[in-house]
Order: C-alpha cells, then sequence, then structure tokens
C-alpha cells in the first residue's frame, strides 16, 4: 500500500510508510478499508482526503463505532487512486468536495466496520461454541456472554480471513442511542504531528535525488514564451537545467532558491496572446449584457411574472460577485519522478483518480503506472480538485531525468489559480398588501464550473451546482422562477471555491428577504419566521441562533445585528452577527453566532471548528475577496493585495447544535455560505445601507 | 559559500549562496520540512523560526545574517517550556486544521510567551496577527496561548 501512515495513540505519529511500526501481517482485509493484523493493529484506508476539515477524525469514528475498536488502536492510511473501491457514493469519483464525505460515507463505513466485527466474533463464538449473538466485543477484544472468556482481535484474523465475507448491507447495524463513539467530541486524530512539524503535506516530499523547479507561468492567460536568457540562468550556482514548456518556464537546481534565482535570471519575455486587453470591466459588461437573456431553468413554481406585475410592492435588485482565488497555505506543488513505465506522484490531492487519469493521458502510460502518492493537504477549499498543477509539473518532468519538486511562489499560486467565478444575478420580488413575498424571480449568471469539470451533471444549459440554495430557498414562495446563464469569461479559468453556489446563493437571498422584511416594516426575524411554516428544521436554527445571540437586546451606538438562515450541503444553519461600523465606514465584526442542524452529529468539536474556520473564510472573502484582471492578467499578488482576515481582525464565533435523529448532512463548506449575509444584513441593521456588491465598499459606509 | 549553520542544538555545514534565505537550507538542503513556505516575502508567518530566541521570518532571512546564531525550529521547540506547553495546549483544545500554518502559529506564539510570560489579548494579537490561518483556527489558538500561559 502506497502513500503515508498516520499511526494514532500516544505518541501520535504521521510518517512514510517505511517508518511504520512493524506489523505482523494477515489476510483479514474484509474491505477496501479494514486490515487488522495478527497483533490486532488496525490500518484504515481513509477514501477521502484530510485538508482541515477533521475527515480523517470522522471517518475513523464511523468505522471504529461498529468495529469496536478505540482510535487509539487505529492507524490510518491515505487511499491509492481506485473509483472501484473508493468513490464517494454522491459525487460517483474517489473525490473530496461537496461537503459530502460524512454523507457518501455513513453507511459504508459503519457497514465495513459491522462485517469485519461480525466475523471476528463469529470465529471467538465457534471456539468457544457459543451462539454469536450472546458475545460481546469491546475495544478490539471478544468476550463471551459472562465476560469469563476472551479472545483478542489479533488471535481471530488468521480464521477470520478463511470465512466467506457477509454483504455489507446483512449486518445489522447499531441504532444510534447505542453509539458510543459517534456524536462524541473525539479529539483530532491527525492533531499531534500537526504541532510538532512531523506532518507530511506534499511539498515535505522527500525523494532521493531528487531537484527543485521553479516555475514562471505566463502572465496573461494563454500568452506563451518569447525569450528565455537560458545561459544567465544556468550561471546562477546550483541550477541545473532550464525547461521551456507551452506557455511556462522552470528553473531545475539543487535547491529551490537557487531556482528562484536563475529564473530571475532567465528574464523570461511574454508574448501575451488572444487574452492581452482583457480586463474586469470586460468581464462585467459580458455579464450584464449576457445576463438579460432567458436562462436555463432551475424552479418554475406558479406563475412569478404574473404575481409580480399584481404585486403591491416591487422589488428589483442586481448582485455582483467578484472572482476568487483559493488562496490555501500550502501553496500549489507537486513532486514527480518520471520514469519510462511509470510515473510516481507526491502530492496532496483532492481527486486522485481524476489525476491519475489525465497523467495517463498526457504520458501516454496506462492509469495503473500512474502512482499518485497522496499527502496531507496544507487547504483545499477547491483548489485541490484541479490537476493543472499536477500536470505542469509532469510537463517540466519529461525534460528532467529523476525525480523533480515542482513549488509555485504564492505570486504564481494566486495569479494561476483557477477562479471562483464573477456573479451578476438579477432579482425581482412582489410583495401583497399585507408585506408577504407573492412573486420571486432570481437569474444567476456566470460561469459555469460543473460545464468542463462534470459536464454529465450539466444538463439543458443548467448548472445545478450554481443555483444552489437559489433554486431552492428555505422559504414559502408561492411563486417562484430561478434560471441560470452561462456566461464564460474570456481567458480566466473558473473552479469550486469552497461553499460553492450556496455561498453566493445564499447572500443573495437572504439580503433580498432582509429587504423584504423592511419593505413590510416587520422584524427581519419575525419575517423570516412567519415563511417558514412547513420548514421546522429551518425554523429550529432561525429561532436558537436568534435566542443565542439575544436578538433584540439594546446593542451600543453603532453596531447592528444581521441574520441569516440556510438549507444547503443536507445541513440547516443560521447566524447572527454583531457589527460596529465606523464612522470612516470601516467594518468590525465582533461577534458571530451559529445554530447548526446537521441531522446526526459525528463529532460536535469538529461542527464547532468548521464553524469557526469556516465563518472566517466566508468573512475574509466578504470584506477583502477580489480578483481583478488587467492586460488578460491577475492584478493581485500575495497577502498583500489578496487579504486573508489576521488574528486581531476575527469575531468570537459561538456554536450550538440541535439536537438531531436526521441523517448526517453535509458541513464543511456551510459556514462560509451563511456568515456573509448576516454580517451584510448587520451592516443595514446599522447603516440602513444594502450591500450588493461583494467585497464590502467600506467607502459607501461612511456616516 | 561555505556556512556552518546551528540548528536545534546540531551544528551543520552547508554550501550555498550567501543570500540563501534560512527557510531553503531548511527545508531543501537539510530535509527539516517541519518550517513551511508560504508566501516568501513575510506576509504570512509559516516559515517562523527562533535565532537567538527571537522569532524570524526565515523566508527572508539570508543565511549569512544568521551568523553563530542558535535556529530552532518547530522540530525542536517542544524542548523549551515554552513550546511544550503550547503543544499540549493546543492538542488539548484541537486547535489544528489543515494544520500547515500551525507550524509557525507555535513558533511565534513560543517567542510570545518567552518574552511575556502572561500575553493579554492585545499582546496575543501584536505577536500573532503576522501569522496567517486559512481555516480561520484563530479562536483557538488565542484560547490554547492562554490556556498554555496558565500552566
Amino acid at each position: 500500500m502506497g502513500g503515508l501512515v498516520l499511526s494514532v495513540g500516544i505518541p501520535s505519529l504521521l510518517r512514510p510508510g517505511s517508518a511504520a511500526p512493524a506489523q505482523q501481517p494477515s489476510n483479514f482485509a474484509p474491505n477496501a478499508f479494514i486490515r487488522i493484523d495478527r497483533a490486532g493493529a488496525v490500518t484504515l484506508v481513509m477514501p477521502m482526503v484530510e485538508m482541515g476539515q477533521g475527515i480523517y477524525t470522522a471517518l475513523p469514528m464511523l468505522v471504529a463505532e461498529e468495529l469496536e475498536v478505540d482510535l487509539d488502536q487505529v492507524r490510518l492510511e491515505h487511499a491509492p487512486p481506485n473509483d472501484a473501491l473508493y468513490a464517494n457514493a454522491i459525487l460517483h469519483v474517489q473525490t473530496t468536495g461537496l461537503s459530502s464525505s460524512v454523507r457518501a460515507f455513513w453507511t459504508p463505513l459503519r457497514q465495513a466496520g459491522a462485517v469485519a466485527r461480525t466475523l471476528i466474533v463469529s470465529v471467538a463464538a465457534k471456539k468457544w461454541g457459543v451462539d454469536p449473538g450472546t458475545c460481546r466485543a469491546r475495544r478490539g477484544v471478544v468476550y463471551d456472554a459472562a465476560a469469563a472468556r476472551h479472545l483478542r482481535y489479533g488471535e481471530l484474523v488468521d480464521a477470520a480471513a478463511a470465512l466467506p465475507i457477509p454483504a455489507p448491507d446483512s449486518v445489522a447495524l447499531k441504532q444510534p442511542k447505542d453509539f458510543t463513539l459517534i456524536g462524541t467530541p473525539v479529539k483530532r486524530l491527525d492533531s499531534a504531528d500537526k504541532v510538532n512539524g512531523k506532518a507530511q503535506f506534499g511539498i515535505d516530499a522527500k525523494i532521493p535525488g531528487m531537484k527543485f523547479a521553479a516555475i514562471a507561468i505566463s502572465p496573461a492567460f494563454g500568452g506563451s514564451v518569447r525569450s528565455v536568457n537560458e545561459a544567465a540562468a544556468r550561471a546562477v550556482g546550483g541550477v541545473r537545467q532550464v525547461v521551456r514548456i507551452e506557455g511556462a518556464v522552470a528553473v531545475v537546481a539543487d535547491h529551490t532558491w537557487a531556482a528562484k534565482k536563475g529564473l530571475k535570471a532567465a528574464a523570461v519575455e511574454w508574448d501575451d496572446g488572444p487574452n492581452a486587453a482583457v480586463g474586469s470591466g470586460d468581464i462585467l459588461r459580458q455579464l450584464q449584457e449576457q445576463s438579460t437573456r432567458p436562462g436555463a431553468v432551475a424552479r418554475n413554481q406558479g406563475d412569478a411574472q404574473k404575481a409580480l406585475a399584481g404585486a403591491a410592492q416591487r422589488f428589483d435588485a442586481v448582485y455582483q460577485l467578484p472572482f476568487l482565488a483559493h488562496a490555501a497555505m500550502e501553496p500549489m506543488n507537486c513532486t514527480v519522478h518520471l520514469q519510462k513505465d511509470r510515473c510516481d506522484l507526491w502530492v496532496g490531492t483532492q481527486a486522485p483518480t481524476l489525476t491519475q487519469a489525465v497523467v495517463a493521458e498526457l504520458t501516454g502510460l496506462p492509469k495503473d503506472a500512474i502512482k499518485v502518492h497522496n499527502h496531507l493537504l496544507g487547504g483545499g477549499f477547491g483548489r485541490r480538485l484541479e490537476a493543472d498543477g499536477t500536470l505542469l509539473a509532469v510537463r517540466i518532468a519529461q525534460h528532467v531525468s529523476g525525480p523533480v519538486k515542482v513549488i509555485w511562489s504564492r505570486e504564481e499560486d494566486i495569479q494561476h489559480d483557477m477562479y471562483r467565478p464573477a456573479y451578476y444575478d438579477r432579482l425581482s420580488a412582489g410583495l401583497d398588501a399585507s408585506g408577504k413575498p407573492v412573486a420571486w424571480i432570481h437569474r444567476v449568471a456566470g460561469s459555469s464550473v460543473l460545464a468542463r469539470y462534470a459536464p454529465p451533471l450539466f444538463k439543458n444549459g443548467l448548472d445545478v451546482d450554481a443555483v444552489e440554495a437559489a433554486a431552492e430557498p428555505p422559504y414559502d414562495f408561492p411563486n417562484i422562477y430561478v434560471d441560470y446563464v452561462r456566461v464564460e469569461p474570456p481567458g480566466i479559468p473558473t473552479a469550486f471555491w469552497r461553499g460553492v453556489g450556496p455561498v453566493k446563493n445564499v447572500f443573495i437571498v437572504e439580503s433580498l428577504i432582509d429587504d423584504l422584511a423592511a419593505a413590510a416594516k416587520q422584524d427581519p426575524v419575525v419575517y423570516r419566521r412567519s415563511l417558514l411554516s412547513h420548514n421546522p428544521r429551518a425554523l429550529g436554527v432561525l429561532n436558537l441562533a436568534t435566542e443565542k445571540a439575544g436578538w433584540g437586546q439594546p446593542l451600543p451606538p453603532g453596531r447592528g445585528r444581521g441574520v441569516s438562515l440556510q438549507a444547503a450541503f443536507g445541513s440547516y444553519m443560521s447566524q447572527v452577527a454583531e457589527v460596529e461600523v465606523a464612522p470612516d465606514g470601516a467594518i468590525r465584526v465582533h461577534r458571530i453566532v451559529c445554530a447548526a442542524d446537521v441531522g446526526i452529529v459525528v463529532n460536535p468539536d469538529t461542527i464547532a471548528a468548521q464553524v469557526e474556520g469556516g465563518s472566517l473564510f466566508g468573512l475574509t472573502a466578504a470584506l477583502y475577496g477580489a480578483i481583478t484582471l488587467k492586460g488578460g492578467r491577475v492584478e493581485q499578488s500575495n497577502f498583500h493585495d489578496y487579504r486573508p482576515m489576521r488574528m486581531n481582525e476575527a469575531p468570537t464565533v459561538e456554536t450550538h447544535i440541535v439536537k438531531s435523529m436526521e441523517a448526517p448532512g453535509g458541513f464543511g463548506e456551510a459556514p462560509c455560505a451563511c456568515v456573509t449575509p448576516a454580517v451584510t444584513n448587520a451592516i443595514f441593521a446599522a447603516t440602513g445601507k444594502r450591500i450588493r456588491t461583494l467585497p464590502i465598499d467600506t467607502g459607501q459606509l461612511k456616516s | 559559500m561555505a556556512f556552518t549553520l546551528k540548528v536545534n542544538g546540531t551544528a551543520h555545514s552547508v554550501d550555498v549562496d550567501a543570500d540563501t534565505p534560512l527557510l531553503w537550507v531548511l527545508r531543501d538542503v537539510l530535509g527539516m520540512t517541519g518550517t513551511k513556505f508560504g508566501c516568501g516575502i513575510a506576509l504570512c508567518g509559516v516559515c517562523t523560526v527562533h535565532v537567538d530566541g527571537t522569532p524570524r521570518r526565515s523566508c527572508i532571512t539570508p543565511i549569512e545574517s544568521v551568523g553563530d546564531g542558535a535556529v530552532t525550529t518547530i522540530e525542536a521547540i517542544g524542548t523549551t517550556s515554552q513550546g511544550s506547553a503550547l503543544q499540549r495546549a493546543w492538542l488539548d483544545l484541537d486547535v489544528v486544521q489543515c494544520g500547515y500554518c500551525q507550524s509557525g502559529q507555535i513558533m511565534s506564539a513560543a517567542a510570545l510567551l518567552m518574552a511575556t510570560p502572561k500575553p493579554s489579548d492585545a499582546d496575543i494579537d501584536a505577536a500573532m496577527s503576522g501569522n496567517v490561518c486559512r481555516c480561520g483556527t484563530y479562536q483557538r489558538i488565542r484560547a490554547a496561548i492562554h490556556r498554555a500561559a496558565g500552566s
């Protein structure tokens, strides 16, 4: 088994496989997720990747609950690429995204644990001549009914390996009331090595003989290399080679600094190519124009146009959202060793099978010759769903003898990201005389990531991701019409970004609802409640968040409180933000209170961590995030002009969880989407000014 | 040029240009990858190490400027009382998410506690706001620093 091994327990280790403790292998591997050796060591193979969201804790909890082992007894391995064994049942591919990992593996991994435990217990029962139903398993040990006899799993695995494997759905799973692990705040299994420098991210791969490459990609999208001063680059100490490929130059050296110096000396000149004149203004005009034409229908209930025509009050609004970079803390990187008959890749990727397939296509090697050694991800956020960085590294490796580590500078990472699309949405709503919304019309316009990334899912011109949470808002709307216009901007590549469709649509829907409440002269919470008669889970989170936030309590001058509500990723969430707007327009978000109904909770501490972190991720974009173009190139370059939120700016975030027995929902992206409208609605409460363009322009908030 | 670099109590001989940042010497030449690369221009703090107990952004610290200075990295910060208290607090509160920035966070926090054993929130803001975390773990980092300071 390739890749890395994460051993947990005390001490917790994250080491290359070769450094893992000696094992006593058995043949006991009743499925692709579990191996138990003769010493009782349990190895769990992780089908989804860890990028901070806590999945290397949640998925082991699912297995361990049924396998009846404790988490200090398990070791984790990154899965090799294999859709047949490890596909996510929601995405139908071995890809980590769309907050789907727990939803997709909730049943399969509990079944996997139950199958393994059933086999082991049956061996013990047979040895003792008793009914397996009378035996109990606990912490990797099987006990008989009187607990007089016991056998450790390691003593049973050889015999268990010889038994026929029951079908996963033939084994009984625990009732939620009997869970001992699921629902408890288990500590993360990946923490220990992340506080002592031992955790291995893709960028940390160490391959004997490895060289280091620095790259320059054409600053203008689609441009090409005009000239390179190769002699000057090679004159730099430590530089081994200059590689010129289509649209990029790499300098290969003994270490990264030599490569960077060599790249600077190479003084690459570019032909800017077909997008040389593209600027943000062109893209905005294109969106403005094309969003006037009808789109693919995402939702059509009642007769929204007729209801709008007959409404007592009418609202029209346009919402504009910018391109966004992912800016994961671990810059893009990939280490490649391309040989005649195989290609080894050391990388952290959300999409290992996609990566394998595109590298096979590029190299002409069979898929099974492409060895993807996956790693911990130093942030994913959708960026590492894409294989562009790996393909670039392989194209460089095609010219290099031996392994080469390609690390992008932060500037390359920001200027050659694949970006969250810019959107231009047009909305109209009508209220009746009592202030109820009788018409809701929403046109979403922007690039379709789905059409490029998963063409079979893009049907009849409709991007179901781009309209998620717009087509199905949580409210009672008798007449609703939502459509989508695909507008592909020239040059700039687009991609999924943490929060996907909902991260834009919840902002828009919750802003307009807030406007409608104001027009109806109603409290924003009371107004929302009146539209949730059919949606008890949404009402539940709204009530909990507003109660915990002290909705309606007085605030100091200059402050406002805003609320948001969303149903997305199979979960429900409501947030209340307290925001201070200074006379110069500067914004300080003081407090965020969040209520979440995620169905059955696997790990409540992970939910809290995702609310804390995801809210800041969303807030960073709302306050600062914009990628702009000029001359066909991205204008931002590093953290000074593509600003992350910093500690001194961060609000306190509180999490309250609704107890629920519904099936688990997705969660990693939910807070990113919910936070922005809570903040902009708070700004509206404080100033009366409605934010319809992101990032928030504090200049327009000056009093 | 040949340099002798003291890292975590061990002397290493390296032959690199004088302007080579400490970061790349640690990572690429010595193979110590606990110290991370994030921005290259001291904007994010993931590369933070100590030189004679003072926090330095290793991505902009040329090796020639280190001289006889004793370099401490995340791999050895646990041997200091502040570092080990912080690592414990980080685990107690489950601070990390993706974890990539956390080496630098802990190195900055350790330098803070060495200079200011009982930091206020304002002290923490001043010492830690140069360290970026895209996962947004700031709230727990702050709580963990207070916890380590109290231990």
